[in-house]
């Protein structure tokens, strides 16, 4: 029942990501897809049980890399994102 | 209440703001705030995560932040606008390496059944191929290797190949899943095969195509590992980055005219020559130029890669506003792969201070283009070839292109009398209506802003 849940979350997700992502102006496509790099980095909610698992010391590297990975992409994602964002400014706002 | 319910509670709370953020990306006034809410729901997920259950060091956890903040701070600060695709691209490889490993690291926790054994497996291999396949077409983007399209003789026998060894080495796998199991080390090395043999074969020009479908990648590899640890959010953000990649794929490979397989399986191959075009070529100076421009009521430019190279926008964006203070419309037609990424071009101009309403789009254009006095055409080609819509022959025939020819008249601004990228020969260059201006596209703008002067 478990498994049929989980298919239900992400059939329902991936039919809004269409709808949404379709309504997305073409001038918008490059911050969306840096704002899509710092979504994809939800990873890191992941990885956090990973990298604090004390019984095997492998499995702790491999999630510490990956919590290094994923946060690269949340933190780097957003900032650049918003970089960008910034600089698309409206005439009636007079450049500002 | 419990702390597993709470986390999962908050869950929600940050899919309805990644929802509201994507939601509000639908427009440019809007868009800024958008990323906050989006990154608020992040925030939120994150400390959901750091307190769920069984999670007893957090030195490792702190580390692996600190290191991941400060590179991607970094990076985020310093990368130019220019190098947005080079940036998104690493970016793809590090989600892909993420969701591989969180895929691994769950191996340890031991008690694996099948059905998870089997998604541990594709966050694997879907988080191993982006990761190469993501540092490879980095290195192409980045002219680190030759961006051209490496292909030889068995390349599709040798793809094939390492697919059923992946497919043959998964299996063996799932009968016995052990984090120790050698078929788990072979599925990773096939899986990081697969990406860089995947990226070799496709051209510097179809980038934007890949960069587009890793990006889908990278958040399906996230939606694979929110299955293997059985966690809603993971599976709800990584579906919604996978679809948002998929229609960037999708709208890139439209505008080239090509379908996805053709990009990803065939080296783009100039085989068919067009019609040879005969002509004369119309040159204008900068003062003759101007006198038109002076004249002009409705202006559009349209700008293509070039331009970025010659840093040219900022005088662009200075002549469009000595046009408009002149009591003239002005606007910048953007074909959608004007750039080397989706939307590409938008950021460059907003970065030279273009305001977002005079950006407009390419099917938006088209029906008015026959009002515009002068269309300027700036380090683009392609884009405006009138071949792909009237010779059956050329190369890029069936390609969208902006009908700059239709415009009452054409500016080129070109250094000589070259072909475009593709190598395809461009009438628009003889056209009745179109004169050239040649020279350095910058200096060209500068020289026509000095008349005004």
């Amino acid at each position: 029942m478990e498994i049929v849940f989980l298919i239900f979350i992400l059939v329902l997700s991936v039919f809004l990501g269409f709808e949404l992502i379709s309504k997305v102006p073409a001038t918008l496509h490059t911050p969306l897809m840096s704002g899509a790099n710092a979504i994809s980095g939800i990873t890191l909610a992941g990885a956090f049980l990973s990298a604090g698992m004390v019984d095997s010391e492998m499995g702790k590297y491999l999630g510490t890399a990956a919590v290094a990975f994923a946060t690269v992409n949340v933190v780097g994602g957003y900032m650049v994102t918003d970089r960008m964002l910034g600089m698309f400014k409206s005439k009636k706002a007079g450049g500002k | 209440m419990n702390i597993e319910l709470l986390a999962n509670l908050s869950y929600i709370v940050s899919a309805a703001l990644f929802i509201f953020g994507l939601k509000m990306l639908g427009s440019p006034a809007t868009a800024r705030r958008g990323n906050l809410f989006s990154s608020l729901g992040m925030l939120i997920a994150v400390v959901a995560g750091l307190t769920a259950e069984g999670i007893v060091s957090y030195e490792y956890i702190v580390g692996g932040m600190v290191l991941g903040a400060i590179i991607g701070g970094l990076a985020a600060r310093l990368v130019a606008m220019t190098s947005m695709p080079e940036m998104v691209a690493l970016f793809n490889g590090s989600g892909g390496a993420a969701s591989l490993l969180v895929g691994w690291s769950t191996l340890y926790g031991g008690g694996i059944e099948t059905f998870t054994a089997i998604t541990i497996l594709l966050a694997i291999l879907i988080g191993g191929l982006t990761f190469t396949g993501s540092l490879i077409a980095y290195a192409k983007l980045a002219e680190v290797m030759n961006s051209a399209a490496i292909v030889f003789k068995g390349q599709r026998i040798v793809n094939s190949l390492l697919l059923v060894g992946i497919v043959y080495a998964a299996y063996m796998f799932c009968l016995d899943p052990q984090p120790d199991s050698q078929w788990l080390y072979i599925t990773l090395g096939l899986a990081l095969l697969l990406g860089v043999m995947a990226v070799i074969p496709i051209g510097g020009a179809d980038m934007p195509v890949v960069i587009s479908l890793l990006n889908s990648y990278s958040g399906i590899a996230a939606c694979a590992a929110g299955f293997a640890i059985n966690n809603n959010i993971l599976i709800v953000a990584g579906s919604l980055v996978g679809a948002s990649g998929i229609i960037l794929t999708n709208i890139m490979c439209k505008a080239m005219n090509r379908s996805l397989a053709n990009v990803l399986f065939s080296g783009f191959g100039a085989v068919k020559q067009g019609k040879a075009i005969e002509g004369e070529v119309k040159p204008i100076s900068v003062e003759d130029a101007y006198y038109l421009f002076e004249a002009a009521s409705n202006v559009c430019f349209v700008p293509g890669y070039g331009m970025a190279v010659a840093q040219a926008q900022h005088v662009v964006k200075e002549l469009g506003e000595i046009l408009e203070a002149n009591g003239c419309e002005v606007s910048y037609a953007i074909h959608p792969v004007a750039g080397r990424m989706p939307g590409h071009m938008n950021v460059l101009l907003a970065e030279a201070d273009v305001p977002y309403e005079q950006l407009v789009e390419m099917d938006d254009i088209n029906p008015r283009i026959e009002n515009v006095d002068i269309a300027v055409v700036i380090g683009a080609n392609d884009v405006v070839n009138p071949s792909a819509r009237e010779d059956e022959d050329s190369p890029i025939y069936g390609m969208p292109i902006i009908n700059v020819d239709q415009a009452r008249t054409v500016f080129v601004l070109k250094r000589s009398m070259a072909s475009g990228f593709s190598g395809v020969d461009n009438p628009l260059f003889f056209g009745e209506n179109t004169r050239m201006l040649f020279g350095d596209a910058k200096e060209s703008i500068a020289g026509v802003i000095s008349e005004f002067g």
